[in-house]
């Protein structure tokens, strides 16, 4: 059951093949058993899963199934669930249960799917290895020794070990795609505005955006159909229609234009992964694509803008926990200095206080032109970049992170370099732009990540690029050892 | 090339140098409590991340508009409606110390 | 050394909206503590703002008002420091580019010359909540129902050079927002708070001595005073070799000074930058027309019409056009009795002393303004003289009907028949021929003494300009 897609799981559960219970009691029955090697999972709600599960269960037999009646999916611990605790893999939040839903998670439900749980994630989403989790880091499914990635790779690590039919995630500097990559897996982050921020504890607003990870561009199609949308309570939600994108998933590549950004084959890209990819750029040339060299002479420039922009927001972002409304509060506060300053440093782990540094200061007086309003400026010329490549392109390739997955613990000590693992993904976020991972052939054993970036809300496009490559190769059908 | 000034983020020419005394004005700031003994590292580790921040300035960026936001939309205006009902038994039940319904702190002095 | 005293205010009006200005919680008054915080808010997380139109459409129509330029672009923006009352850690307001850019308004110096004052700008920003230093035993309690209530910010010139100019600047802006209905002005709910920015320098010198900001000032009496005790303060500490702190100081009412507040002002860095939650604020032409289009008479304006139309004097004109509701009550009493004069001297006279006295405002009037116009048709007609009609004035004040009513159950009509005065003047002279002799021998005084007799015989009904007249025939003999 765990390897079908979930268009089969729909078509079995509608065909009464097995129930939505039986499902969702193989799902947990697997979590039980396989997590405790990943530690992917927060929190297990095998409870309101099952309770789910027999509602879809119910509607089904009434044929009022939804799309995604009955299928077992897991949420990133960042969506806040009306509850069920919503903790951002933050000490500060470990006993926080939202009384609303994320706008999100609202839609998942209502298209009927059954939520297993909160998944793994860096703390309040501020790290690229999931070493940052106040409940200990996620392990790769792949190689145990190394990291799933991050933020999301919680989500990455359940996908990839069928611990979820499909999961949330989020993106702010490439969240869903580089776990997506070290684990894989298929990950989608839409244009910013595609999937309402409601709900979504924030990181950095104008970056952050919702997504989906599953095993196959045909599965987040079927998610990210549900999720995506103008939601009025957010408003930087975008009033576009939405396309059916399970509809264009078959459209032929005959025509496709695709640039090729030569910032992203230079230096600091491993041999192995640069191989894989050139080979899935030569698969897609068999499908029908031309091939075209562009530069984004700007991109380089997307770290140290980043480091910015996110920092300053998330600085902003995150004073609201301050141990008065919600959230950790130190024990005896002396005064109202000492509950502010003890709870906050408690309350948050160290990439988080260091971000929340960094921020103040950029934004501090006297340094705000220097680095917030100059960031500001070189995002402009980033995005700039974007839209002239897409006046001779339609879709932009290249690696979705410079190498493999890496070993657990190798970077937690230098912010620099682990900060330098998203250099291909954050310029999409700069640009607001839609962006995509697909696995392709692995490097010694290790999964490696193709990434797609499409023109603004061109997501069915990517995902019929996607969707295309995964129907000529088999790649993204490849399960870990041990969890197949 | 940009790429190999980024990649070998430890050899910048004119290192940023935060020190304690700017640690200890960014930690009161944002209300963060920090021991003496962790000053040095973190004046060390927002050194760096500074260093590689500092890779804007090789940008003329003369003329060029900032982009507060990657789209370019206006704001949405919501018409006056109340819709909100009391929800304070709800929030006040995450909240670490109530009375009488009003959220508690130690003693503020002005 | 002479001194020249430099003020300029900036004034929080909360704007009346029903809902606060990026979440859909009411904002009514009163409400038990933390009932009226919604998820947004309390700044939970994951919560997002959106603003509310009312609050852009009020702020509209007061950069009309002070005739302003409405930004086509304005952009919202993140103050950030930590409070308790303040839910997020930053409160959203506008800073670079605000909605209401550079106006100006009039006020009316004592001497009677018109200044022009500036209006810098005014934005659109969120009020925090109220955090209750009492009774909770060495805590603080935090009410957040007022937190997201929409305010603007009007911020003024440093034009206004004394605590009285402060004030008529002040009153003249709580005007504007309350004839253009965007405040309800409720200064004891915390409606309309006002900082002052003061400092002095030596007449003559050109660029400014340093300021001290008074905060939250919630009285017009109030912010009088504390500018003049922080004029004297600062001369004094300069005139004695001092320096002035540039700093916030609070008044005390009860003493009557104010005081530097003892919080860390200098380490304040508010690290400003444009809220990411909230996309630029698109002010077009059509949202301009729709939100002024029945912007009523303003102050000024009408001021001058009802010295042009009405003939009142300057002092009337400025009185009835304190608010929109006086004015119109004036000039539906001169529409009906058809005097504005005769309305004007009423309205300004015995109603506003009645309403004071009962601590009443005129939309409160127990007499309606088609009552007392009634009251001075009969003034006009003669059925009462002056006297007369306020003693109806106050039975009808108090609730005692209407005019002809009270004139016929009191016998109050005034008496116009000659004859029956001339009976009277009779007989009162037959019965002081002592004080005849007098008046006939030339002492003139001695003819109030019978108009004292006349209308206590009358029970004070007699017509008086009768009584004068057919009194100097009679006693001429």
């Amino acid at each position: 059951m765990q390897n079908k897609s979930i268009a089969e799981l729909a078509a079995d559960l509608r065909l009464r093949r097995y129930s939505s219970l039986e499902l969702t009691r193989h799902y947990l029955e697997r979590i039980e058993r396989l997590d405790a090697r990943l530690n992917s999972y927060i929190t297990v709600d095998a409870e309101g899963a099952l309770a789910a599960a027999e509602r879809a269960d119910e509607a089904l037999r009434r044929d009022a199934a939804g799309p995604l009646t009955g299928i077992p999916i897991a949420h990133k611990d960042i969506f806040c669930t009306a509850g069920l605790r919503t903790t951002c893999a933050s000490r500060m939040l470990e006993n926080f249960t939202a009384p609303y839903d994320a706008t999100v998670v609202e839609r998942l439900a209502a298209a009927g799917a059954v939520v297993l749980g909160k998944t793994n994630m860096d703390e309040f989403a501020m790290g690229s290895s999931n070493e940052t989790s106040h409940f200990g880091p996620v392990r790769n499914p792949w190689d145990a020794a190394r990291v799933p990635g991050g933020s999301s790779g919680g989500s990455a690590a359940a996908v990839a070990a069928r611990l979820c039919a499909a999961a949330t995630g989020t993106d702010t500097g490439g969240s869903i795609r580089q776990p997506a990559a070290f684990c894989g897996i298929t990950g989608i982050k839409p244009t910013y505005g595609r999937c309402s921020r409601w709900g979504m504890i924030a990181f950095a607003s104008s970056l952050d955006q919702a997504g989906v990870m599953a095993r196959s561009a045909a599965d987040a199609a079927c998610l990210l159909d549900e999720m995506a949308g103008f939601d009025r309570r957010d408003s930087t939600s975008a009033e576009v229609p939405v396309p059916d994108y399970v509809d264009s998933l078959d459209d032929d590549l005959h025509g496709l234009r695709i640039g090729l950004p030569k910032e992203y084959f230079g230096e600091g890209l491993d041999p192995g992964v640069a191989r894989s990819v050139e080979a899935a750029i030569r698969e897609y040339e068999q499908l029908g694509a031309t091939i075209k060299d562009i530069s984004l002479p700007n991109s380089p420039l997307s770290v140290p803008v980043y480091y910015v922009v996110a920092p300053a927001e998330c600085s902003s972002n995150l004073a609201r926990f301050d141990g008065v409304r919600y959230g950790h509060r130190c024990e005896h506060p002396a005064s109202l200095e000492d509950l502010y300053t003890r709870s906050r440093a408690e309350g948050f782990g160290a990439e988080v206080r260091r971000r929340i540094m960094i921020g103040t200061y950029v934004l501090s007086a006297g340094y705000y032109d220097a680095y917030y309003l100059k960031a500001q400026k070189i995002r402009q010329l980033i995005a700039q970049d974007f839209r002239r490549a897409f006046e001779e392109v339609d879709v932009i390739l290249g690696p979705t992170s410079p190498t493999t997955a890496f070993a657990l613990g190798a970077k937690l000590d230098d912010p620099v370099a682990m900060y330098l693992n998203d250099i291909y993904t954050i310029a999409t976020n700069l640009a607001g732009l839609p962006g995509m991972s697909i696995p392709i052939e692995p490097v010694a054993g290790l999964p490696v990540g193709l990434q797609l970036i499409g023109n603004y809300f061109q997501e069915a496009r990517l995902l019929n690029v996607a969707h295309r490559f995964q129907h000529a190769t088999h790649w993204h059908q490849a399960a870990p050892a041990g969890f197949e | 090339m940009l790429w190999s000034l980024v990649f070998h983020s430890g050899y910048w020419q004119n290192p940023m140098s935060l020190d304690c005394t700017d640690v200890a004005k960014m930690a009161h700031l944002a209300r963060l409590a920090i021991d003496s003994g962790q000053c040095e590292r973190y004046a060390a580790d927002l050194s760096n991340i500074l260093d590689l921040v500092a890779r804007m300035d090789a940008v003329d960026t003369s003329g060029v508009e900032p982009m507060a936001h990657p789209l370019q939309m206006a704001q949405r205006l919501r018409p006056d409606v109340v819709e909100e009902s009391d929800r304070r038994a709800d929030f006040q039940a995450l909240a670490p110390l109530t009375d009488n319904g009003l959220y508690l702190v130690p003693k503020v002095i002005d | 050394m002479q001194w020249e005293t430099v003020i300029g205010l900036e004034i929080h009006t909360q704007l009346a909206t029903r809902s606060k200005i990026f979440s859909a919680t009411s904002t009514a008054f009163g409400a038990e503590p933390n009932t009226q915080a919604s998820a947004i808010d309390l700044g939970l997380p994951g919560v997002l703002p959106v603003l509310n139109e009312e609050a852009v459409r009020l702020a509209v129509r007061f950069g009309a008002a002070i005739g302003a330029e409405i930004a086509p672009r304005s952009v919202f923006a993140r103050k950030n420091y930590f409070y308790p009352d303040l839910p997020k850690g930053y409160q959203i307001s506008q800073y670079e580019l605000p909605v209401v850019g550079r106006g100006q308004v009039e006020i009316l110096l004592e001497d009677g010359s018109v200044k022009t004052i500036g209006v810098t700008r005014a934005h659109l920003e969120e009020d925090a909540g109220k955090s209750l230093h009492e009774d909770f035993q060495g805590y603080t309690g935090i009410d957040l129902n007022r937190a997201g209530t929409p305010l603007l910010e009007i911020v003024s010139e440093p034009d206004l050079r004394s605590p009285q100019e402060a004030v008529a600047y002040a009153k003249k802006i709580h005007q504007i927002v309350r004839y253009i209905g965007i405040s309800d002005g409720n200064m004891q709910e915390g409606s309309f708070r006002m900082d002052a920015n003061v400092s002095v320098r030596p007449v003559g010198q050109k660029t400014f001595g340093t300021r001290a900001e008074i905060k939250n000032v919630n009285s017009f009496r109030f912010l009088e005073k504390a500018i003049e005790f922080e004029v004297e303060r600062q001369i004094e500490l300069i005139e004695r070799g001092g320096q002035v702190v540039q700093e916030t100081r609070l008044y005390d009412p009860t003493k009557d000074e104010t005081r530097s507040m003892r919080t860390k002002e200098e380490a304040n860095d508010y690290r400003y930058f444009p809220d990411p939650d909230l996309l630029p604020l698109e002010i077009d032409a059509a949202f301009i027309e729709a939100a002024t289009a029945d912007l009523p008479e303003l102050p000024d304006a009408k001021r001058a019409r009802f010295r042009a139309d009405y003939g009142l004097s300057d002092y009337d004109a400025n009185l009835l056009t304190a608010s929109r509701e006086l004015a119109d009550y004036f000039e539906a009493v001169a529409r009906i009795c058809g005097e504005p004069k005769l309305a004007a001297n009423w309205v300004s006279g015995e109603l506003m002393a009645a309403l004071n006295k009962s601590e009443r405002d005129i939309s409160d009037s127990p007499v309606s303004a088609a009552q007392l116009a009634g009251l001075l048709e009969r003034i006009q007609d003669k059925t009462l003289s002056g006297k007369l009609a306020k003693q109806v004035f106050e039975a009808m004040f108090q609730g005692e009907g209407e005019v002809d009513a009270i004139i016929k159950a009191r016998g109050l009509k005034q008496i116009t028949d000659t004859g029956a005065i001339e009976t009277m003047i009779d007989a009162i002279i037959a019965a002081n021929p002592a004080q005849v002799e007098q008046y006939r021998a030339g002492k003139d005084k001695v003819f109030g003494f019978f108009v004292g007799q006349v209308m206590k015989a009358s029970a004070g009904k007699a017509n008086p300009a009768q009584v004068n007249e057919l009194l100097k025939r009679k006693l001429q003999g």
